[in-house]
């Protein structure tokens, strides 16, 4: 039998996608709440197994066998199809990311485009799960939540639009080949293309934390104001779905700015590049991210649309602007 | 056991209910919500002294759907019983209370002769799996209370009981 052949091969990336999005969910709420432990001076869970590392399965033993409890007066279809409206999109999204130059599932020529359409979908299960709801704090959470990520999905799609001009190609893995050579090769330091780059990347960088709805951007469960958000209403393995979602949500934001800015499967020095350096650059990304999340307080929903609109919009047009006049006038200076 | 609200299953396999168990066990969610001082207590318990994140049970949940157990901390007065009440009857199947603190197993120090304000004891209202007596008790009387709780889900106790002396 051919190992090599088309179905294997699809099926192998089937099982491996999602056996990777699933142990990342579950294994990002274990190291979050680690790192939330230390962050608070304490130690975290560490009586369920080594390093409370059996904690993950705990949980999602007690999530599954938990009662799934459906409110009388909800839409019965809505408030269904939210969860997987969430995490499916998220799954979807991994079918393009290049892990390594070979381990990619679908090295399609439109792979950034497909990503923020998938990107786009999830919205639509926040706004199903509150309105799904019945529930006023899931309505308003909800509401909150999607004009929050219409917010924010501006300034990132100005930046990639920015980082496509100069790539000239919407191809992940070709865009991961442009970086090849040393850290300087890198987009992130590619002052050549645009002086601004470093702003780029904190403007993507910012919005894909606000994409996912987590602290300090995370207004759509702000616990103070609105109980728990737009999965309220939601028991044992509903509300499982709707975490998974955004960590898987989490782990495309921070592949993305791996793969734009830091160079992918890329080596820092040139030497052996592979799925290793990328892994590193994500974990680092996603480490960073739990770390602003326990160290930063919650905005105002108005601190918030203030940044989007009256910071991040601005800077990402100006640098929109700067990145077209540089392609245009560089080369006219040195030619 | 907070199960009385569930079927019993046709077909059982003792092995799989051991698992269960420690599964639920290990990972109490409690509820976020005090009544009176002894949440003060509650909170201390999940702050960096006594830190009951070691035993997986600090994700304190604001929604009661997603709750296993419910941590009556404090004196439950007549007009808060009925919001009290609602917040069990919301919490999903297997679920579990704990009164923590002399108002809550008894009245405490409110039970007098003709006082008209007070429920006297969570059980009055619904069935409680463990009473964590004190006024108000210490974290470490919480963390024994979980353990306890712990003890009642799976059968077997994870330290062994310290006697007091």
């Amino acid at each position: 039998m051919n190992l090599h052949s088309e179905p294997i091969r699809l099926l192998a990336f089937l099982v491996g996608i999602i056996a990777f999005a699933a142990l990342n969910a579950a294994y990002l709420v274990w190291l979050e709440r680690k790192v939330a432990g230390h962050v608070q001076r304490r130690i975290g869970p560490k009586e369920v197994g080594p390093f409370g590392l059996l904690q993950p399965l705990v949980d999602g033993i007690k999530l599954m066998t938990k009662q799934v409890l459906i409110p009388d007066n909800i839409d019965p279809i809505l408030f269904r199809l939210a969860p997987p409206l969430l995490l499916i999109p998220a799954v979807m999204s991994f079918v393009t990311i290049p892990f390594s130059e070979t381990l990619v599932a679908r090295d399609i020529n439109l792979g950034l485009l497909m990503i923020f359409a998938f990107a786009s979908i999830n919205v639509l299960g926040i706004l199903l799960g509150g309105w799904g709801s019945n529930n006023k704090y899931a309505v308003i959470a909800a509401a909150r939540g999607v004009s929050q990520n219409v917010a924010y999905e501006i300034p990132m799609l100005i930046t990639v639009i920015t980082m496509v001009m100069i790539t000239h190609t919407l191809n992940l893995n070709e865009i991961v080949r442009q970086q090849g050579g040393g850290i300087f090769n890198w987009y992130i330091f590619r002052w050549s293309a645009n002086p601004l780059m470093l702003i780029s990347f904190l403007i993507f960088f910012t919005c894909s934390l606000a994409e996912t709805n987590r602290a300090p951007f995370d207004l759509g469960e702000a616990e103070s104001e609105l109980v728990a958000g737009y999965h309220t209403e939601y028991s044992g393995m509903g509300f499982g779905i709707f975490f998974m979602g955004e960590y898987a949500n989490i782990v495309i934001g921070c592949s993305l700015a791996t793969i734009l800015f830091l160079g992918g499967w890329q080596c820092p020095f040139g030497l052996w590049p592979g799925v290793h350096w990328f892994l590193i650059k994500l974990y680092i990304l996603i480490f960073t991210v739990i770390l602003i999340r326990w160290t930063f307080p919650r905005t105002t929903i108005y601190g918030l649309l203030n940044l989007s609109w009256k910071v991040l919009i601005p800077f990402a047009l100006f640098n929109l602007i700067l990145t077209g006049a540089m392609i245009k006038i560089w080369p006219m200076i040195f030619p | 056991m907070g199960k009385e609200n569930l079927q019993d299953a046709i077909v059982q396999f003792a092995p799989l209910d051991k698992l269960l168990g420690l599964g639920r066990a290990n990972s109490l969610w409690p509820m976020t919500f005090g009544l009176a001082c002894c949440a003060i207590e509650m909170m201390a318990t999940g702050a960096s002294r006594f830190d009951l994140a070691r035993f997986g049970a600090e994700v304190f949940r604001p929604s009661p759907r997603q709750c296993d157990v419910m941590i009556v901390a404090g004196t439950i007065s007549k007009k808060m019983a009925p919001a009290v009440q609602t917040l069990y009857d919301q919490m999903p199947e297997p679920k579990w209370v704990i009164a923590m603190g002399n108002c809550a197993i008894s009245g405490g120090p409110f039970v007098f002769e003709g006082q008209y304000g007070i429920i006297e004891g969570a059980d009055k209202l619904f069935p409680v799996d463990v009473y964590i007596p004190g006024c108000p008790p210490r974290p470490e009387a919480l963390i024994e209370g979980i353990l306890e709780l712990e003890e009642k889900i799976t059968g077997s106790r994870r330290w062994p009981r310290v006697e007091a002396g």
